[in-house]
Protein backbone atom coordinates (compact mmCIF):
# COMPACT_ATOMS: atom_id res chain seq x y z
CA UNK A 1 0.00 0.00 0.00
CA UNK A 2 2.87 2.35 0.85
CA UNK A 3 4.59 1.49 -2.41
CA UNK A 4 1.35 2.04 -4.27
CA UNK A 5 0.63 5.44 -2.75
CA UNK A 6 4.18 6.57 -3.44
CA UNK A 7 3.36 6.16 -7.14
CA UNK A 8 0.92 9.03 -6.74
CA UNK A 9 3.73 11.38 -5.72
CA UNK A 10 4.19 13.67 -8.75
CA UNK A 11 7.99 13.55 -8.61
CA UNK A 12 8.02 9.74 -8.47
CA UNK A 13 5.38 9.68 -11.19
CA UNK A 14 7.53 11.87 -13.45
CA UNK A 15 10.59 9.64 -12.91
CA UNK A 16 8.68 6.39 -13.43
CA UNK A 17 6.77 7.49 -16.51
CA UNK A 18 9.97 8.72 -18.09
CA UNK A 19 11.19 5.14 -17.96
CA UNK A 20 7.89 3.54 -18.99
CA UNK A 21 6.96 5.90 -21.82
CA UNK A 22 9.52 4.75 -24.45
CA UNK A 23 8.39 1.14 -23.94
CA UNK A 24 4.74 2.08 -24.25
CA UNK A 25 5.42 4.12 -27.37
CA UNK A 26 7.42 1.28 -28.91
CA UNK A 27 4.71 -1.24 -28.01
CA UNK A 28 2.09 0.98 -29.59
CA UNK A 29 4.14 1.46 -32.77
CA UNK A 30 4.95 -2.27 -33.03
CA UNK A 31 1.41 -3.48 -32.36
CA UNK A 32 -0.20 -0.92 -34.64
CA UNK A 33 2.39 -1.66 -37.36
CA UNK A 34 1.84 -5.41 -37.06
CA UNK A 35 -1.91 -4.87 -36.90
CA UNK A 36 -1.97 -2.69 -40.01
CA UNK A 37 0.19 -5.23 -41.88
CA UNK A 38 -2.23 -7.99 -40.94
CA UNK A 39 -5.20 -5.82 -41.86
CA UNK A 40 -3.97 -4.90 -45.31
CA UNK A 41 -2.06 -7.99 -46.44
CA UNK A 42 -3.27 -10.99 -44.43
CA UNK A 43 -6.86 -10.60 -43.29
CA UNK A 44 -9.46 -11.50 -45.90
CA UNK A 45 -12.00 -9.11 -47.39
CA UNK A 46 -15.54 -9.69 -46.21
CA UNK A 47 -17.74 -11.74 -48.54
CA UNK A 48 -20.43 -9.06 -48.40
CA UNK A 49 -18.66 -5.84 -47.56
CA UNK A 50 -15.52 -6.32 -49.62
CA UNK A 51 -12.53 -4.19 -48.68
CA UNK A 52 -14.58 -1.63 -46.73
CA UNK A 53 -14.59 -4.04 -43.79
CA UNK A 54 -11.05 -2.80 -43.10
CA UNK A 55 -12.51 0.42 -41.70
CA UNK A 56 -13.57 -1.77 -38.78
CA UNK A 57 -9.97 -2.15 -37.59
CA UNK A 58 -9.82 1.60 -36.88
CA UNK A 59 -13.47 2.15 -35.99
CA UNK A 60 -13.88 -0.52 -33.33
CA UNK A 61 -10.67 0.21 -31.35
CA UNK A 62 -11.53 3.93 -31.45
CA UNK A 63 -14.99 3.20 -30.08
CA UNK A 64 -13.59 0.99 -27.32
CA UNK A 65 -11.06 3.64 -26.35
CA UNK A 66 -13.66 6.40 -26.42
CA UNK A 67 -15.49 4.51 -23.67
CA UNK A 68 -12.25 3.42 -21.97
CA UNK A 69 -11.18 7.07 -21.73
CA UNK A 70 -14.46 7.92 -20.02
CA UNK A 71 -13.93 5.06 -17.56
CA UNK A 72 -10.44 6.42 -16.84
CA UNK A 73 -11.96 9.87 -16.31
CA UNK A 74 -14.60 8.44 -13.99
CA UNK A 75 -12.08 6.60 -11.84
CA UNK A 76 -9.86 9.70 -11.80
CA UNK A 77 -12.89 11.71 -10.71
CA UNK A 78 -13.41 9.34 -7.80
CA UNK A 79 -9.75 9.95 -6.95
CA UNK A 80 -10.36 13.69 -7.03
CA UNK A 81 -13.48 13.53 -4.87
CA UNK A 82 -12.35 10.93 -2.35
CA UNK A 83 -8.61 11.55 -1.96
CA UNK A 84 -8.45 15.06 -3.46
CA UNK A 85 -5.28 14.07 -5.25
CA UNK A 86 -3.76 16.55 -7.73
CA UNK A 87 -2.49 13.72 -9.94
CA UNK A 88 -6.03 12.34 -10.32
CA UNK A 89 -7.09 15.84 -11.27
CA UNK A 90 -4.42 16.02 -13.99
CA UNK A 91 -5.45 12.57 -15.24
CA UNK A 92 -9.13 13.57 -15.37
CA UNK A 93 -8.39 16.81 -17.19
CA UNK A 94 -6.12 15.33 -19.86
CA UNK A 95 -8.21 12.23 -20.55
CA UNK A 96 -11.11 14.41 -21.71
CA UNK A 97 -9.28 15.72 -24.78
CA UNK A 98 -8.02 12.25 -25.72
CA UNK A 99 -11.46 10.74 -25.22
CA UNK A 100 -13.02 13.41 -27.39
CA UNK A 101 -10.44 12.72 -30.11
CA UNK A 102 -11.11 8.96 -30.09
CA UNK A 103 -14.87 9.54 -30.08
CA UNK A 104 -14.46 11.85 -33.06
CA UNK A 105 -12.38 9.24 -34.93
CA UNK A 106 -15.02 6.63 -34.13
CA UNK A 107 -17.85 8.84 -35.41
CA UNK A 108 -16.01 9.84 -38.60
CA UNK A 109 -14.85 6.33 -39.53
CA UNK A 110 -18.27 4.96 -38.70
CA UNK A 111 -19.87 7.55 -40.93
CA UNK A 112 -17.48 6.78 -43.80
CA UNK A 113 -18.19 3.08 -43.35
CA UNK A 114 -21.92 3.72 -43.18
CA UNK A 115 -22.07 5.39 -46.58
CA UNK A 116 -21.11 2.33 -48.69
CA UNK A 117 -22.77 -0.20 -46.35
CA UNK A 118 -25.97 1.45 -45.15
CA UNK A 119 -26.27 3.99 -47.95
CA UNK A 120 -26.10 6.96 -45.61
CA UNK A 121 -23.49 8.84 -43.63
CA UNK A 122 -25.68 9.18 -40.58
CA UNK A 123 -28.80 7.63 -39.12
CA UNK A 124 -30.38 8.45 -35.77
CA UNK A 125 -29.69 4.96 -34.57
CA UNK A 126 -29.43 4.33 -30.81
CA UNK A 127 -25.73 3.44 -30.87
CA UNK A 128 -24.76 6.37 -33.08
CA UNK A 129 -26.83 8.82 -31.08
CA UNK A 130 -25.50 7.71 -27.71
CA UNK A 131 -21.95 7.96 -29.09
CA UNK A 132 -22.71 11.49 -30.30
CA UNK A 133 -23.97 12.32 -26.81
CA UNK A 134 -20.68 11.00 -25.41
CA UNK A 135 -18.86 13.38 -27.76
CA UNK A 136 -21.02 16.27 -26.55
CA UNK A 137 -20.33 15.29 -22.93
CA UNK A 138 -16.58 15.36 -23.61
CA UNK A 139 -16.88 18.79 -25.24
CA UNK A 140 -18.91 20.11 -22.30
CA UNK A 141 -16.35 18.81 -19.80
CA UNK A 142 -13.46 20.32 -21.78
CA UNK A 143 -15.29 23.66 -21.89
CA UNK A 144 -15.94 23.44 -18.14
CA UNK A 145 -12.25 22.80 -17.44
CA UNK A 146 -11.20 25.67 -19.67
CA UNK A 147 -13.56 28.08 -17.93
CA UNK A 148 -12.56 27.06 -14.42
CA UNK A 149 -9.04 28.12 -13.58
CA UNK A 150 -6.64 25.49 -12.24
CA UNK A 151 -8.19 25.29 -8.81
CA UNK A 152 -9.09 22.32 -6.62
CA UNK A 153 -12.62 23.71 -6.81
CA UNK A 154 -12.75 23.45 -10.59
CA UNK A 155 -11.32 19.94 -10.39
CA UNK A 156 -14.02 18.75 -8.00
CA UNK A 157 -16.86 20.32 -9.97
CA UNK A 158 -15.56 18.74 -13.19
CA UNK A 159 -15.31 15.43 -11.33
CA UNK A 160 -18.94 15.65 -10.22
CA UNK A 161 -20.06 16.42 -13.77
CA UNK A 162 -17.98 13.48 -15.04
CA UNK A 163 -19.72 11.13 -12.61
CA UNK A 164 -23.13 12.47 -13.65
CA UNK A 165 -22.29 11.94 -17.33
CA UNK A 166 -21.33 8.32 -16.67
CA UNK A 167 -24.98 7.33 -17.21
CA UNK A 168 -24.24 7.44 -20.94
CA UNK A 169 -21.64 4.63 -20.86
CA UNK A 170 -24.01 1.73 -20.05
CA UNK A 171 -26.48 3.23 -22.51
CA UNK A 172 -23.86 3.07 -25.28
CA UNK A 173 -22.86 -0.48 -24.33
CA UNK A 174 -26.39 -1.86 -24.24
CA UNK A 175 -28.00 0.41 -26.86
CA UNK A 176 -27.64 -2.29 -29.53
CA UNK A 177 -29.45 -4.80 -27.30
CA UNK A 178 -32.19 -2.49 -26.04
CA UNK A 179 -33.13 -0.89 -29.35
CA UNK A 180 -33.11 -3.11 -32.40
CA UNK A 181 -31.91 -0.59 -34.97
CA UNK A 182 -29.36 -0.37 -37.77
CA UNK A 183 -26.08 -0.75 -35.89
CA UNK A 184 -25.12 -4.40 -35.46
CA UNK A 185 -25.07 -5.95 -31.96
CA UNK A 186 -21.86 -6.81 -30.12
CA UNK A 187 -19.81 -9.50 -31.86
CA UNK A 188 -16.57 -9.60 -29.86
CA UNK A 189 -17.31 -8.97 -26.18
CA UNK A 190 -20.44 -11.04 -25.82
CA UNK A 191 -21.66 -13.98 -23.76
CA UNK A 192 -20.95 -17.21 -25.62
CA UNK A 193 -17.74 -16.05 -27.30
CA UNK A 194 -17.05 -13.86 -30.32
CA UNK A 195 -19.01 -14.46 -33.51
CA UNK A 196 -16.36 -12.88 -35.71
CA UNK A 197 -14.03 -15.06 -37.78
CA UNK A 198 -10.59 -15.67 -36.26
CA UNK A 199 -8.82 -14.25 -39.33
CA UNK A 200 -10.50 -10.94 -38.61
CA UNK A 201 -10.55 -11.18 -34.81
CA UNK A 202 -6.77 -11.39 -34.39
CA UNK A 203 -5.90 -8.26 -36.38
CA UNK A 204 -8.73 -6.46 -34.58
CA UNK A 205 -7.41 -7.43 -31.15
CA UNK A 206 -3.86 -6.46 -32.09
CA UNK A 207 -5.07 -3.10 -33.40
CA UNK A 208 -7.06 -2.61 -30.20
CA UNK A 209 -3.99 -3.36 -28.07
CA UNK A 210 -1.91 -0.98 -30.16
CA UNK A 211 -4.51 1.76 -29.83
CA UNK A 212 -4.74 1.16 -26.07
CA UNK A 213 -0.97 1.46 -25.76
CA UNK A 214 -1.19 4.67 -27.82
CA UNK A 215 -3.86 6.04 -25.52
CA UNK A 216 -1.87 5.15 -22.40
CA UNK A 217 1.31 6.69 -23.81
CA UNK A 218 -0.46 9.89 -24.87
CA UNK A 219 -2.29 10.08 -21.56
CA UNK A 220 0.89 9.67 -19.52
CA UNK A 221 2.61 12.31 -21.66
CA UNK A 222 -0.32 14.67 -21.20
CA UNK A 223 -0.29 14.15 -17.43
CA UNK A 224 3.46 14.85 -17.38
CA UNK A 225 2.86 18.02 -19.38
CA UNK A 226 0.11 19.06 -17.01
CA UNK A 227 2.33 18.55 -13.94
CA UNK A 228 5.18 20.48 -15.53
CA UNK A 229 2.83 23.23 -16.71
CA UNK A 230 1.48 23.69 -13.20
CA UNK A 231 4.98 23.69 -11.77
CA UNK A 232 6.02 26.40 -14.24
CA UNK A 233 2.92 28.44 -13.42
CA UNK A 234 3.63 28.13 -9.69
CA UNK A 235 7.29 29.07 -10.07
CA UNK A 236 6.39 32.03 -12.26
CA UNK A 237 4.00 33.22 -9.58
CA UNK A 238 6.69 32.79 -6.93
CA UNK A 239 9.17 34.69 -9.03
CA UNK A 240 6.67 37.45 -9.63
CA UNK A 241 5.97 37.59 -5.92
CA UNK A 242 9.70 37.89 -5.25
CA UNK A 243 9.62 40.85 -7.60
CA UNK A 244 12.68 39.93 -9.60
CA UNK A 245 12.51 39.64 -13.35
CA UNK A 246 15.85 37.84 -13.52
CA UNK A 247 14.86 35.53 -10.72
CA UNK A 248 12.22 33.84 -12.84
CA UNK A 249 14.68 32.25 -15.20
CA UNK A 250 16.80 31.05 -12.29
CA UNK A 251 13.84 29.50 -10.55
CA UNK A 252 12.65 27.77 -13.68
CA UNK A 253 15.97 25.97 -14.15
CA UNK A 254 15.58 23.26 -11.48
CA UNK A 255 12.11 22.45 -12.77
CA UNK A 256 13.37 21.04 -16.02
CA UNK B 1 -40.31 35.05 -18.11
CA UNK B 2 -40.09 31.39 -18.97
CA UNK B 3 -43.68 31.29 -20.19
CA UNK B 4 -43.15 34.34 -22.41
CA UNK B 5 -40.09 32.70 -23.93
CA UNK B 6 -42.15 29.53 -24.41
CA UNK B 7 -44.82 31.54 -26.25
CA UNK B 8 -42.25 33.27 -28.47
CA UNK B 9 -40.46 29.99 -29.26
CA UNK B 10 -43.68 28.24 -30.24
CA UNK B 11 -44.90 31.15 -32.32
CA UNK B 12 -41.70 31.55 -34.36
CA UNK B 13 -41.69 27.89 -35.42
CA UNK B 14 -44.57 28.24 -37.94
CA UNK B 15 -42.68 31.16 -39.52
CA UNK B 16 -39.73 28.89 -40.12
CA UNK B 17 -41.51 25.73 -41.32
CA UNK B 18 -44.67 27.25 -42.79
CA UNK B 19 -48.24 27.26 -41.45
CA UNK B 20 -49.31 23.90 -42.95
CA UNK B 21 -51.84 22.49 -40.40
CA UNK B 22 -51.04 18.82 -41.08
CA UNK B 23 -47.33 19.31 -40.59
CA UNK B 24 -47.89 21.38 -37.44
CA UNK B 25 -50.22 18.76 -36.03
CA UNK B 26 -47.61 16.08 -36.62
CA UNK B 27 -44.60 17.85 -35.12
CA UNK B 28 -46.52 19.88 -32.53
CA UNK B 29 -45.60 17.75 -29.48
CA UNK B 30 -41.93 17.89 -30.44
CA UNK B 31 -42.03 21.68 -30.80
CA UNK B 32 -43.75 22.08 -27.44
CA UNK B 33 -41.20 19.83 -25.76
CA UNK B 34 -38.16 21.57 -27.25
CA UNK B 35 -39.60 24.97 -26.35
CA UNK B 36 -40.31 23.81 -22.79
CA UNK B 37 -36.78 22.40 -22.47
CA UNK B 38 -35.15 25.64 -23.62
CA UNK B 39 -37.49 27.80 -21.56
CA UNK B 40 -36.79 25.90 -18.35
CA UNK B 41 -33.06 25.96 -19.11
CA UNK B 42 -33.17 29.73 -19.66
CA UNK B 43 -34.38 30.37 -16.12
CA UNK B 44 -32.01 27.89 -14.48
CA UNK B 45 -28.72 29.78 -14.53
CA UNK B 46 -29.94 32.16 -11.81
CA UNK B 47 -31.11 29.28 -9.60
CA UNK B 48 -28.17 29.52 -7.19
CA UNK B 49 -26.38 32.64 -8.43
CA UNK B 50 -28.62 35.14 -6.63
CA UNK B 51 -28.10 33.17 -3.42
CA UNK B 52 -24.35 33.21 -3.90
CA UNK B 53 -24.35 36.97 -4.42
CA UNK B 54 -26.42 37.90 -1.36
CA UNK B 55 -24.80 35.31 0.89
CA UNK B 56 -27.82 33.05 1.41
CA UNK B 57 -25.80 30.15 0.02
CA UNK B 58 -23.37 30.42 2.95
CA UNK B 59 -26.30 30.33 5.32
CA UNK B 60 -27.57 27.17 3.61
CA UNK B 61 -24.11 25.69 4.14
CA UNK B 62 -24.08 26.59 7.83
CA UNK B 63 -27.73 25.86 8.54
CA UNK B 64 -28.93 22.87 10.48
CA UNK B 65 -30.90 21.47 7.54
CA UNK B 66 -28.71 19.54 5.08
CA UNK B 67 -27.71 21.37 1.89
CA UNK B 68 -29.44 18.67 -0.16
CA UNK B 69 -32.75 19.69 1.38
CA UNK B 70 -32.14 23.34 0.53
CA UNK B 71 -31.35 22.32 -3.07
CA UNK B 72 -34.53 20.27 -3.21
CA UNK B 73 -36.55 23.23 -1.93
CA UNK B 74 -34.93 25.54 -4.48
CA UNK B 75 -35.74 23.04 -7.25
CA UNK B 76 -39.33 22.76 -6.08
CA UNK B 77 -39.65 26.54 -6.09
CA UNK B 78 -38.10 26.73 -9.55
CA UNK B 79 -40.48 24.09 -10.86
CA UNK B 80 -43.52 25.89 -9.42
CA UNK B 81 -42.44 29.14 -11.07
CA UNK B 82 -41.24 27.68 -14.39
CA UNK B 83 -42.22 24.06 -15.03
CA UNK B 84 -45.77 24.37 -13.79
CA UNK B 85 -46.62 27.56 -15.79
CA UNK B 86 -45.13 25.92 -18.88
CA UNK B 87 -47.35 22.90 -18.34
CA UNK B 88 -50.40 25.08 -17.83
CA UNK B 89 -49.64 27.13 -20.95
CA UNK B 90 -49.00 24.06 -23.11
CA UNK B 91 -52.69 23.25 -23.94
CA UNK B 92 -53.26 26.80 -25.25
CA UNK B 93 -50.10 26.83 -27.33
CA UNK B 94 -50.98 23.31 -28.48
CA UNK B 95 -54.22 24.71 -29.90
CA UNK B 96 -52.17 27.15 -31.97
CA UNK B 97 -50.23 24.15 -33.29
CA UNK B 98 -53.41 22.40 -34.45
CA UNK B 99 -53.37 19.66 -31.80
CA UNK B 100 -56.46 17.56 -31.15
CA UNK B 101 -57.93 17.04 -27.68
CA UNK B 102 -56.19 13.75 -26.96
CA UNK B 103 -52.88 15.14 -28.16
CA UNK B 104 -53.34 18.23 -26.00
CA UNK B 105 -54.03 16.13 -22.93
CA UNK B 106 -51.10 13.84 -23.68
CA UNK B 107 -48.60 16.68 -24.19
CA UNK B 108 -49.76 18.41 -21.01
CA UNK B 109 -49.51 15.20 -19.03
CA UNK B 110 -46.02 14.40 -20.32
CA UNK B 111 -44.85 17.94 -19.57
CA UNK B 112 -46.27 17.65 -16.06
CA UNK B 113 -44.33 14.42 -15.55
CA UNK B 114 -41.16 15.51 -17.36
CA UNK B 115 -40.48 19.12 -16.36
CA UNK B 116 -39.44 18.17 -12.79
CA UNK B 117 -36.66 16.06 -14.31
CA UNK B 118 -35.57 19.03 -16.46
CA UNK B 119 -35.39 21.26 -13.38
CA UNK B 120 -33.54 18.69 -11.27
CA UNK B 121 -30.99 17.76 -13.93
CA UNK B 122 -30.51 21.43 -14.71
CA UNK B 123 -29.86 22.14 -11.04
CA UNK B 124 -26.64 20.11 -11.26
CA UNK B 125 -25.43 22.30 -14.12
CA UNK B 126 -26.54 25.45 -12.32
CA UNK B 127 -24.65 24.38 -9.19
CA UNK B 128 -21.52 23.49 -11.18
CA UNK B 129 -21.39 26.86 -12.93
CA UNK B 130 -22.57 28.99 -9.99
CA UNK B 131 -19.30 30.88 -9.55
CA UNK B 132 -18.82 31.70 -13.23
CA UNK B 133 -19.88 35.13 -14.36
CA UNK B 134 -21.36 34.00 -17.66
CA UNK B 135 -22.15 30.43 -16.80
CA UNK B 136 -25.39 30.23 -18.77
CA UNK B 137 -23.92 29.05 -22.05
CA UNK B 138 -21.61 26.55 -20.38
CA UNK B 139 -24.50 25.29 -18.27
CA UNK B 140 -26.57 24.67 -21.40
CA UNK B 141 -23.63 22.79 -22.92
CA UNK B 142 -23.36 20.57 -19.84
CA UNK B 143 -27.04 20.01 -19.21
CA UNK B 144 -28.56 19.59 -22.69
CA UNK B 145 -26.91 16.21 -23.46
CA UNK B 146 -28.18 14.88 -20.13
CA UNK B 147 -31.76 15.94 -20.82
CA UNK B 148 -31.99 14.02 -24.11
CA UNK B 149 -33.60 10.91 -22.51
CA UNK B 150 -36.34 13.10 -21.00
CA UNK B 151 -36.96 14.64 -24.40
CA UNK B 152 -37.04 11.26 -26.18
CA UNK B 153 -39.54 9.65 -23.83
CA UNK B 154 -41.62 12.80 -23.40
CA UNK B 155 -42.10 13.25 -27.12
CA UNK B 156 -42.60 9.56 -27.84
CA UNK B 157 -45.26 9.30 -25.14
CA UNK B 158 -47.05 12.38 -26.48
CA UNK B 159 -46.96 11.04 -30.01
CA UNK B 160 -48.02 7.54 -28.97
CA UNK B 161 -51.25 8.97 -27.56
CA UNK B 162 -52.44 10.09 -30.99
CA UNK B 163 -51.83 6.78 -32.67
CA UNK B 164 -48.68 4.83 -33.24
CA UNK B 165 -47.23 1.42 -32.76
CA UNK B 166 -46.46 1.72 -29.04
CA UNK B 167 -48.91 2.34 -26.24
CA UNK B 168 -48.92 5.61 -24.32
CA UNK B 169 -48.24 3.90 -20.99
CA UNK B 170 -44.79 2.45 -21.76
CA UNK B 171 -42.85 5.64 -22.64
CA UNK B 172 -44.88 7.58 -20.07
CA UNK B 173 -43.87 5.16 -17.31
CA UNK B 174 -40.21 5.53 -18.30
CA UNK B 175 -40.61 9.33 -18.26
CA UNK B 176 -42.04 9.16 -14.74
CA UNK B 177 -39.19 6.84 -13.74
CA UNK B 178 -36.62 9.33 -15.04
CA UNK B 179 -38.29 12.12 -13.05
CA UNK B 180 -38.38 10.05 -9.87
CA UNK B 181 -34.78 8.92 -10.33
CA UNK B 182 -33.73 12.55 -10.85
CA UNK B 183 -35.66 13.50 -7.72
CA UNK B 184 -33.75 10.92 -5.73
CA UNK B 185 -30.24 11.51 -7.11
CA UNK B 186 -29.88 15.03 -8.49
CA UNK B 187 -30.13 16.97 -5.18
CA UNK B 188 -27.07 15.07 -3.93
CA UNK B 189 -25.01 15.82 -7.04
CA UNK B 190 -26.08 19.48 -7.06
CA UNK B 191 -25.32 19.86 -3.35
CA UNK B 192 -21.90 18.26 -3.85
CA UNK B 193 -21.17 20.73 -6.66
CA UNK B 194 -22.34 23.63 -4.48
CA UNK B 195 -20.09 22.51 -1.61
CA UNK B 196 -17.12 22.43 -3.98
CA UNK B 197 -18.05 25.86 -5.32
CA UNK B 198 -18.35 27.30 -1.82
CA UNK B 199 -14.82 26.35 -0.78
Amino acid sequence: MIAFSSLANPAVFLRLTQRVLPWLGAASALLSGLGLYLVFFVSPADYQQGETVKIMYIHVPAAWLAMFAYMVMTSASLGVLVWRHPLADAAQKTAATLGAAFTFICLVTGSLWGKPMWGTYWVWDARLTSMLILFLLYLGLIALRQTMEDSPRGARIAAIMTLVGFVDIPIIKFSVDWWNTLHQPASVLRAGGPTIAAAMLWPLLIMALGATALFLALHLMAIRNEILRRRVARLTLQAAAAGEEGGAAELLEPAQ
Amino acid sequence: MGVVFFLVMVSIVPFAIGPDPNLLARIGPAILWIAALLASLLCLDRLFQADLEDGSLDLFHLGRAPLELAVLAKCAAHWVTTGLPLTLAAPFLGLMLQQEETALAAVTLTLLAGTPALTLIGAIGAAATVTLRRGGLLMALLVLPLTIPVLIFGVSAAEAATGGTVSFAAPFAILCAISLGALALCPFAAAAALRSAGE
